[in-house]
């Protein structure tokens, strides 16, 4: 699983680390970031849910093709 | 009356109706709005001055629409629909971050995003965990019976807010007052002078602390000495800024620990249910935000034709988000009417949604927990201590919630 964060348009509502809190948090300034160690998704059921509750659709998920 | 419906196609749509509406239970959309709950996700409704504009009730085109960048905040532009006398009285002000759209929207909300984030509103659990303790002690000690607005949904938001920012708790009554007025003043002079005590109050505030040599540690002296000293912000934009956090910080989370207390205990099945598994409490609190809805039609204005829902929203028009409606809509949400802890659902739109989604939702969410769950556990026998439909809440035109809440225990 490959997640893109879009830190120029993330508003830092934090909605993907209450959702997926295994996968993203929030940097020092609020924006999304990616849990290290967990950049591919750790297979969390929970990413999609994260993409989706974004207000802003920051986050991108795409299926890693290998 | 066949033959007439062949010649002139489908049905017209109903008259629009009256918005905003005084909701006749204060959990429940406004029964009046009954016929904008048929599955169109758009409608035409009417406002105090005659205008129609529209209102979106759908909840796929309202999370569309709200991330669109052709619908603007500003509420100053030609077009903006105007709920109220109170509000047109106040357009003649700019008003910080719900009322600007990007990039300048996104120019504020930076500076203020790292106060809070998730990790933010955890960190601050426990000081918000004394703050309630404090407060219920207090209550305890002078009870039965009490009003909880005053007693305690009222002053744990204050208090947070006050720390937050750094304005001093002992000017509450003061700001509590004015933005009393300027939300739910009886008239458009009345909204407009409460709004001026308060921007003289916060500019003082900020005056003062520009010239304190040692900063505080609140969010207005950050902004004074990391902001407003070097010229990135006016004067203007911080006490527009200050007077943003400080009424919205604590008119809406007061309106849902009142609203949110008095729902549970008119649902004694769920309540039951909470009390019996204290770990459904934040599924609790994302369903009271859902089911209650208490900030009703977010404004927007269209710039450019927007084609959505095989409508067109034409340039100029008004747009009205009507937050109750969209959070009941029964292509999401089963039994939309029910109270229901399982739903596993914060995708509602309370918060709005697009760039101006709540910046202080994970801070609200901390508070509702902390503040619910230690009230329905501090007093297990907490009951209504009138009967509940002789209890007075808002009107539809401001921000719901009860307007005194008589409690027993």
């Amino acid at each position: 699983m490959h997640i893109d964060i879009d830190k120029d348009v993330c508003i830092g509502a934090g909605q993907c680390a209450l959702a997926a809190p295994g996968v993203f948090t929030q940097d020092d300034d609020g924006y999304s970031t990616l849990v290290p160690g967990h950049e591919d998704g750790g297979g969390d059921p929970m990413v999609r849910a994260a993409a989706r509750a974004c207000p802003v659709s920051a986050i991108t998920v795409r299926d890693s093709t290998g | 009356m066949t033959e007439l419906t062949d010649i002139t196609g489908p049905a017209a749509p109903p008259a629009p109706v009256a918005f905003p509406q005084d909701r006749t239970c204060p959990y429940h959309p406004p029964t009046g709005y009954g016929p904008m709950r048929d599955g169109r996700p758009l409608s035409r409704v009417t406002l105090y001055d005659g205008r129609e504009v529209w209102l979106v009730t759908g909840y796929s085109t309202a999370r569309a629409l709200l991330a669109d960048p052709r619908l603007s905040s500003e509420r100053r532009r030609p077009g903006f629909p105007v709920p109220t006398p109170r509000f047109e009285a106040g357009r003649d002000r700019k008003v910080a971050l719900l009322g600007v759209d990007d990039p300048e929207h996104h120019r504020q909300r930076r500076m203020l995003i790292p106060s809070f984030t998730v990790k933010r509103a955890a960190a601050l659990r426990p000081w918000i965990q004394r703050i309630v303790d404090e407060l219920l002690d207090a209550m305890i000690a002078q009870g039965p019976p009490a009003e909880l607005v005053s007693a305690f949904a009222l002053p744990v938001p204050s208090m947070v807010i006050c720390g937050l920012l750094g304005v001093p708790y002992a000017d509450h009554e003061f700001f509590e007052e004015q933005s009393r007025r300027l939300l739910r003043g009886p008239t458009a002079a009345e909204t407009v002078q409460a709004r001026n005590r308060l921007e003289d109050y916060l500019g003082g505030l900020i005056d003062a602390k520009a010239g304190e040599a040692e900063p505080g540690d609140g969010i207005l002296d950050e902004l004074v000495h990391d902001r407003l000293r070097t010229g990135e912000l006016d004067r203007a934009d911080v006490v527009s800024l200050a007077m943003i956090l400080l009424v919205a910080g604590h008119e809406t989370t007061a309106n849902m620990i009142s609203l949110g207390t008095y729902t549970l205990l008119r649902h004694p099945g769920r309540l039951a249910e909470l009390r019996a598994d204290p770990a459904l409490l934040p599924a609790v609190v994302e369903e009271l935000m859902r089911m209650l809805s208490i900030a009703e039609g977010l404004q927007r204005v269209a710039l450019e034709d927007i084609e959505i829902a095989g409508t067109t929203i034409r340039a100029g028009d008004g747009v009205l988000f009507g937050t109750s409606v969209i959070n009941r809509d029964t292509s999401v949400y089963d039994d939309p009417d029910a109270l229901d802890f399982h739903r596993c659902d914060r995708h509602h739109v309370a918060f709005g949604f697009g760039i101006h989604q709540c910046l202080g939702q994970n801070l609200a969410r901390a508070e509702l927990e902390i503040a619910l769950g230690s009230l329905f556990t501090r007093l297990p026998e907490l009951r209504l201590a009138a009967p509940a439909q002789d209890i007075p809440f808002k009107p539809g035109d401001t921000i719901q919630g009860m307007l005194e809440l008589p409690v027993t225990w």
